[in-house]
């Protein structure tokens, strides 16, 4: 595990959707999560409404700058359905009525 | 089940244009898109195009999407507009969603054409998640679908075209444009959209950032800050702006999600947004069934977007029986054209990092 740093502007919201800060997100890469799905299962940054669409970008550059990983090998976290928010109550009136 | 020929998820300029090319080779077309209307950005570019008259040049963006939603409903093709495309599953079906009727449904498709386009870049921010901070496309939807102006002050984060005719398209909208900020040295979009601001007196700050937003309840003030040559922060040179909009457009990333659930290999090309999905010169992905075009496949323009469509759309309907005899020359005609908009400082650059995709695609690795 490296050492923790503190960031100046460490209060600055990278998940808007979980409200994750860059501080949260290069804490857990100090830590040695080294991955986009590592560090969206240990802070939640990603798993929110837009499912990352956001701040997957940010989270690849943050851990290529702080964890020192190519940034060409850090691949997108994985994409489940729904790629877009869909409310529970349609998957109850069943999955192929159009 | 919904069963059709070639299923397009996408309606964009590379999605309409796959739509007319495979309805006219005689396929069966589903188009789905999650907008109440087709076009994507199309309906947005109120400017005129560039480039030869082959690329629809001096046509507004506008009237080339009514063109080809017109030629794509001519040939047949058929429009699910606000539906989702929720999810492509291991039996090749892709999950859909009515937004109206709130029901979901199931597609069979013998192709499919992902033309998913791509999403904002965000630039962390402090003060950026206040109300009135928003996408330079998120302000131009407002402004050209909703007519809505996004706000009175802008301050315009990125002066790539987008930011620049974003800035432009304020300025007509009624806004004032209090700073145009970009972190390179000089101007990255074309100088001819560049000059037309200068001349409004649009005051234009390279080798600047935005160090912070601040207000209470939304966007008052702007905080810039002065860049060395090594973009740090000059210490000493804050300065404010006045505002109650920021627009950032600071570029784009590809919509792959569809095509990562598909299986689809992705590779990293910076010059192209990031991760895209790894496709040949036929815009075929390294899924047998499924083809791209459009900015998921690599950020580019609205032009190359639609060239990119027709390839896909005549490819994928040749693949299973349909306008096989004209195929090959009219894919070897659109490649062509799309050589040629791949030309010019901003082209070559996309060229290369396209033509290092292609070539990795056609080595098989990932076979």
């Amino acid at each position: 595990m490296a050492e923790k740093i503190k960031l100046p502007d460490g209060d600055v919201i990278i998940c808007r959707c979980e409200e994750i800060t860059k501080q949260e997100i290069v804490d857990a890469i100090c830590e040695g999560y080294l991955t986009v799905n590592e560090i969206r299962k240990r802070t939640r940054s990603g798993m929110g409404f837009c499912q990352g669409k956001t701040c997957g970008r940010i989270v690849r550059q943050l851990i290529a700058r702080y964890g020192g990983v190519e940034e060409s090998t850090l691949t997108p976290a994985h994409a489940r359905p729904p790629v877009r928010p869909i409310p529970s109550s349609a998957f109850e009136k069943g999955e192929d009525l159009l | 089940m919904i069963e059709t020929d070639i299923c397009i998820v996408g309606a964009g300029p590379a999605g309409l244009s796959a739509a007319a090319a495979a309805g006219e080779a005689g396929a069966s077309v589903l188009v789905v898109d999650e907008n109440f209307k087709a076009g994507g950005q199309l309906f947005k570019q109120v400017h005129k195009f560039f480039g030869s008259e082959n690329h629809k040049a001096g046509t507004r963006g506008i009237r080339i999407g009514e063109q080809l939603l017109d030629r794509a409903r001519k040939a047949g093709a058929v429009f699910r507009l606000r539906t989702l495309a929720y999810g492509f599953f291991e039996n090749g079906v892709l999950g859909l969603y009515d937004m109206d009727s709130q029901e979901l449904g199931l597609v069979k498709a013998k192709k499919y054409i992902f033309a998913t386009g791509a999403i904002e870049n965000v630039l962390p921010m402090k003060g950026g998640t206040l109300p009135g901070v928003m996408g330079a496309g998120a302000a131009q939807t407002l402004m050209h679908l909703y007519h809505t102006r996004p706000g009175n002050e802008i301050v315009m984060v990125g002066s790539g075209n987008v930011g620049l005719i974003v800035s432009y398209q304020l300025m007509q909208s009624g806004a004032k444009i209090a700073a145009l900020v970009e972190a390179a040295p000089k101007i990255s979009g074309y100088e001819v959209h560049a000059r037309k601001l200068l001349r409004a007196g649009v005051k234009m700050y390279t080798s600047t950032t935005v160090s912070e937003i601040k207000g209470e309840d939304q966007v008052e003030e702007v905080v810039l800050t002065e860049l060395d040559s090594d973009f740090k922060p000059i210490p000493g040179s804050e300065f404010s702006v006045k505002a109650d909009t920021v627009c950032v457009a600071v570029g784009l990333s590809p919509l792959t999600e569809l095509l990562q659930m598909a299986g689809c290999k992705l590779y990293f090309s910076k010059v192209l947004g990031g991760f895209v999905p790894l496709h040949g010169r036929n815009l075929k992905t390294t899924h047998d069934d499924i083809y791209l075009a459009g900015d998921c496949s690599g950020i580019e323009e609205a032009s190359t977007a639609m060239e990119e469509g027709r390839i896909a759309g005549i490819g994928a309907s040749a693949e299973i029986g349909f306008g096989t005899d004209k195929a090959d020359e009219l894919i070897k005609q659109a490649q062509e054209r799309l050589d040629e908009l791949r030309q010019g400082p901003f082209g070559d650059r996309r060229k290369s990092g396209m033509e290092e995709i292609f070539t990795e695609y056609e080595k098989g690795a990932w076979a």
